[in-house]
């Protein structure tokens, strides 16, 4: 009996997970470690070091961080209300009309979306941030919802029937175990943002794309695949970010 | 908590309390109840018969639709429904433990909302956790998925009792537990509530566990109507009506059982034998008591088997002639429990234990046969019944010297409320049988011994 309720206690602190989160950053730092290496010891032309020039490399990953910041920020602080507000009684019912928007803007092919926008709104990085928006809110929106919607009911009651309010009900329960589900939808709304930010460079909006069209344009295959694998790590860096955050918000018990 | 000794309870009056959601019957209609102060009220009936409705009614998740709930005196009717709920404990099926929460937090999220200092709240904590017997050094800092059904249960008790209120609402709080669980979990609670004599409203469709815990039960029929309100002794010597009647069954005689205790009944003395003692003084002990067989006790006296003087005389010194060992019941047990245990042990005997597992007799199937049919001839004491009807009419409350309030009906609506229980026109659709069929186990099988299926369970299987 002590023996198995020890071994549930360990599952508890010390999840599976665990290892994914230590061994996705070292193979992260080894492939950027390789990226680093490689633009200094390869023979680059003059147009590859030009596009490849550190402080240059530097100033588009900061460009696409803050693409992707902003939206990401605007995101969490539309959709996560948004979804809480849904997901209450009063607004239940117009619940699938909202829905029914986000799914609009995420079914809608973003490179058509963000040419779209680019016309109404002048070209630019605002025309990308909002994009961006519209492209990343419906997995926030939907996992809060889903994961407000998974609390058992009788458990909110239990809490009501303590004597605790319903805005305290939310706070100290509801919110607390819909954060697993919650998360997982930033973290796929952040990993689609980090990608979606390449296309920014269409409209110019700046950021990391820019190298890939260069590479394209240009013919360079060398920057066309290193620009490439510059947004896939910094993609998987956000991912594993957001995984660390998942992992330590987690409630324990659950 | 200075005055546990005395009744901590308050007295709840539902006054003439309707619930209606919409255009459709009320669920609950003109509803007049009195709930004791220090008193145990199960709320038995059908489902969709209001009785959860009327329980979330007192401390308002539920709000009513008309009438007023009063509280110690106090009309609670309009105060802010979460003071209310601070007040009042809520136990529901499993517990409702927070799971993202510790034991100990769970227990102390009341006081916490209190605003009790943390040194208070923790000392709380650990006398709850002891009060339901699980040691707090060991439980404190788990989390409820850690621990098994019937340790949540308790935990939810805890939980419900941490800021001492007076009343204590359980919606069906045994429901998701094994029979052997649930058995242990209603024996706690009566020895809690002997400690703390609070007012405890609980709902169960369980007949059994309605007689087992409760000081009084309310039968509730559909919407919320009030059937038989009265002990448990009244209530199946004395069934109001025929709903009653069919909800009780026919083994009205066994159910008496679960009021009856084994120390109550006369037990037989069989000669006893202490392990390791010398055989030939052993057997002649039973020759001299003409018994055929002895009990054979460990040094602390505890039954541990039974032995013939055949097999004594076989021997030299005394050693177990088997390791079949022997069932054994408390003396604190009901004779539910006892015959329960007889007919699982496939034995028409059991010995009987006190304190520290001592033995003192031993209980035969026969002595409980006997018991039945002593308790069915028995008279049954009078009472005063509190008050419960649906006529409509208010009561008046007096209080008493040590500040307990009861309530009484003025002499003519006393007179309506009697007519109304007795009144003829409360007639018996055949699709109200059908439902208590569909609804309870009981099994109208005419029979009292031997027959009846439930008679193996005090509420085992019946779910």
């Amino acid at each position: 009996m002590s023996a198995t309720t020890s071994e549930k206690t360990a599952d508890l602190t010390a999840g599976s997970s665990w290892k994914a989160l230590v061994i996705q950053p070292i193979a992260l730092a080894v492939i950027l470690g390789l990226m680093v290496w490689w633009l200094f010891a390869a023979d680059l032309t003059e147009t590859e070091r030009i596009t490849l020039d550190p402080g240059y490399l530097w100033g588009l990953t900061l460009q696409h961080l803050k693409l992707t910041a902003v939206s990401a920020l605007f995101v969490l602080i539309t959709a996560i209300p948004l979804g809480i507000l849904l997901t209450r009684r009063p607004f239940r019912g117009v619940s699938g009309l909202f829905m029914a928007l986000a799914n609009i803007g995420q079914a809608a092919p973003i490179v058509g979306l963000i040419v779209l926008f680019a016309f109404w709104m002048g070209f630019g990085t605002p025309a990308a941030m909002v994009t961006l928006v519209a492209y990343a809110f419906l997995p926030v929106l939907k996992n809060t919802m889903v994961g407000l919607d998974a609390v058992d009911a009788r458990l909110i009651e239990a809490a009501r029937g303590m004597g605790m309010s319903a805005l305290t009900v939310l706070w100290k329960v509801e919110l607390p175990l819909a954060v697993p589900v919650m998360l997982a939808g930033i973290r796929t709304a952040l990993v689609l943002l980090v990608g979606s930010a390449t296309l920014a460079t269409f409209i110019d909006g700046g950021g990391l794309g820019l190298l890939i069209t260069t590479g394209v344009n240009l013919a360079l295959d060398r920057v066309l695949i290193f620009g490439s694998l510059l947004v896939a790590v910094f993609a998987l860096i956000i991912d594993w970010i957001a995984r660390v955050v998942e992992y330590l918000a987690t409630p324990k018990g659950l | 908590m200075s005055n546990s000794s005395k009744i901590t309870g308050a007295t709840i009056l539902l006054e003439n309390v309707t619930k209606s959601y919409g255009s459709k019957k009320p669920a609950v209609n003109q509803l007049t109840l009195e709930i004791p102060a220090g008193q145990t009220v199960m709320f038995v009936g059908p489902s969709g018969c209001g009785k959860t409705t009327t329980l979330k009614m007192i401390n308002r998740l539920i709000e009513p639709t008309s009438g007023r709930i009063v509280i110690n005196g106090e009309d609670v009717t309009k105060m802010n429904g979460d003071d209310l709920r601070r007040r009042i404990g809520y136990v529901i099926q499993a517990g409702g433990l927070l799971p993202h929460l510790t034991v100990g937090a769970n227990v102390g999220l009341v006081p916490k909302m209190l605003k009790w200092d943390k040194e208070r709240i923790r000392q709380r904590t650990d006398e709850l956790l002891d009060l339901v017997s699980l040691d707090p050094e060991i439980y404190r800092d788990r989390y409820p998925k850690q621990l098994s059904g019937g340790q949540q249960q308790r935990v939810g008790v805890a939980r419900a009792l941490a800021a001492d209120p007076p009343v204590l609402l359980m919606d069906e709080p045994f429901g998701a537990v094994d029979p052997i669980t649930r058995q242990r979990l209603q024996e706690e609670l009566i020895h809690v509530q002997a400690e703390l004599h609070k007012t405890i409203v609980f709902v169960t469709h369980d007949f059994d566990e309605a007689v087992k815990l409760g000081d009084w039960i309310v039968i509730f029929n559909e919407g919320g109507k009030i059937e038989q309100y009265g002990t448990p002794e009244q209530i199946l010597a004395h069934p109001a009506n025929e709903f009653v009647e069919d909800f009780i069954g026919s083994g009205a005689g066994l159910k008496q059982l679960g009021l009856a205790r084994v120390r109550d009944v006369r037990m037989r003395q069989l000669p006893t034998v202490d392990l390791g003692e010398d055989a030939a003084a052993a057997a002649n002990r039973l020759t001299e008591a003409h018994a055929i067989r002895g009990v054979v006790l460990d040094q602390h006296d505890r039954p541990v088997g039974w032995i013939s003087r055949r097999h004594l005389e076989k021997m030299s010194t005394v050693v177990l002639p088997d390791e079949k060992g022997v069932p054994t019941v408390g003396e604190s047990s009901t004779l539910d429990d006892a015959l329960d245990t007889m007919l699982v042990a496939g034995s028409s005997e059991a010995a009987v234990t006190g304190a520290r597992g001592r033995y003192r007799g031993v209980i035969t199937v026969n002595t409980v046969i006997r018991a039945i049919e002593g308790l069915s001839h028995e008279a049954v004491e009078e009472v005063s019944v509190p008050v419960g009807h649906n006529t409509g009419a208010i009561p008046v409350a007096t209080t008493a010297e040590n500040g307990v309030i009861t309530y009484e009906m003025a002499e003519d609506d006393q007179q309506k409320e009697d007519e109304w229980l007795t009144s003829a026109n409360r007639e018996w659709s055949e699709t109200d049988r059908q439902k208590w069929e569909n609804y309870s186990s009981l099994d109208p099988a005419e029979d009292v011994v031997g027959e009846d299926p439930n008679l193996k369970g005090s509420g085992s299987e019946r779910a």
